[in-house]
């Protein structure tokens, strides 16, 4: 999903640098006060950005013949709601564009509006809905990170699409080619994420119960099912 | 092997079936260049559908050569997996440490209500 660096057109690379601008300042306060206020979250706050960097830098085979790599946004949009995600999928892609030339700065306003913003908040919304229909948790988790994944890749198909519209078939056209070279190839990869992230919340809600408690995730009442023990000591 | 380490791997198994089928089953080989990345792969269709667009910037550091690339690529993921085993080895000490604790006041309690039932059984 990474446009690379000099591949939008200047009005285009300023036009998603102006929408993504405004998430990312709120992602900062949102990721301070956080700090600030559940100084204990901080180290998972840490591992939730570690896990979408090892995600994104994880190309991966494809059924059409080509690779692409996951995004691992759904798990921080889950855990710590997705403004939060904004900033620390824009520190991994700012990684990307500064040291591997992989993406780029003047296509880094598309790239954290696909990635660091409209994945995480797709897939966020998809894991409240199902939970809200009393969807089991890991179910939801999955095509929580399932849908932030791939909507990302949406995403990117119709940045380009606009910015380059085929001569004959116009933005639909284009649409259809970046979105089978894109969104194709990554709904196996989607799976992937979806399967990884359901596995990490497996090992959470192991070690840090509490923490997933505090943040909504797990329902307060199974800790007095299985936990009441340790709290009385 | 637990229920949960179980389903755990079996979650592993998957994802590393998906990763490896395309290849087993060589999906790649219609390609004249089978598994490029569909990045590449987007770039060439710009260039396709407009022939003239040249990039107006290019990167302000380029790894010079694939290898270094790779390495940079590899550091990356080694970031987040050393973050992410950190914490989860972090907590399955911490309550490992807890659990410790928790056994050796439930020996203290032992210990004393013992002592305290011996007096008592004593005087009766």
């Amino acid at each position: 999903m990474h446009i690379a660096e000099g591949f939008l057109p200047p009005a285009h690379a300023i036009a998603w640098g102006v929408a993504s601008a405004p998430f990312v300042v709120h992602g900062v306060r949102s990721l301070t006060r956080e700090v600030r206020e559940h100084p204990e979250s901080t180290l998972l706050l840490g591992a939730s950005g570690a896990f979408t960097f090892v995600l994104s830098a994880l190309k991966l085979p494809s059924v059409t013949g080509s690779c692409s790599h996951p995004t691992g946004t759904g798990l921080g949009a889950i855990l710590f709601r997705p403004p939060i995600m904004a900033v620390l999928g824009t520190i991994t892609l700012l990684f990307q564009a500064l040291l591997l030339a992989h993406g780029g700065l003047t296509t880094l306003g598309a790239n954290v509006f696909s990635m660091a913003i409209v994945g995480p908040w797709a897939g966020y919304a998809v894991y409240r809905l199902l939970r809200r229909y009393d969807v089991p948790l890991m179910v939801a988790v999955f095509f929580g990170a399932f849908v932030a994944d791939l909507s990302t890749y949406c995403v990117t198909s119709v940045q380009l699409a606009l910015a380059f519209p085929d001569p004959s078939s116009g933005f639909l056209g284009a649409l259809g080619k970046f979105g089978s070279i894109f969104a194709v190839t990554q709904i196996p990869l989607a799976v992937s994420e979806g399967l990884l992230t359901v596995l990490v919340m497996r090992l959470l809600s192991q070690s840090s119960k509490g923490e997933l408690i505090r943040l909504g995730v797990l329902a307060a009442g199974k800790r007095a099912a299985t936990g009441t023990e340790a709290v009385a000591r | 092997m637990s229920r949960n380490a179980k389903i755990n791997t079996l979650l592993l198994l998957v994802v590393v079936a998906l990763a490896v089928l395309p290849l087993a089953l060589g999906l790649g080989d219609h390609k004249e260049e089978p598994f490029t990345g569909a990045d590449a792969e987007a770039e060439t269709a710009i260039t396709e559908i407009e022939p003239d667009y040249e990039p107006w910037f290019s990167p302000l550091y380029e790894p010079p050569s694939g290898e270094i690339e790779s390495a940079l690529f590899a550091l990356q993921a080694a970031i987040g997996a050393g973050v992410l085993t950190y914490y989860f080895g972090l907590h399955r000490g911490r309550r490992q440490g807890e659990q410790r604790a928790l056994a050796r006041l439930e020996a203290q309690d032992t210990a004393a209500q013992a002592a305290s039932d011996e007096p008592s059984a004593e005087r009766t």
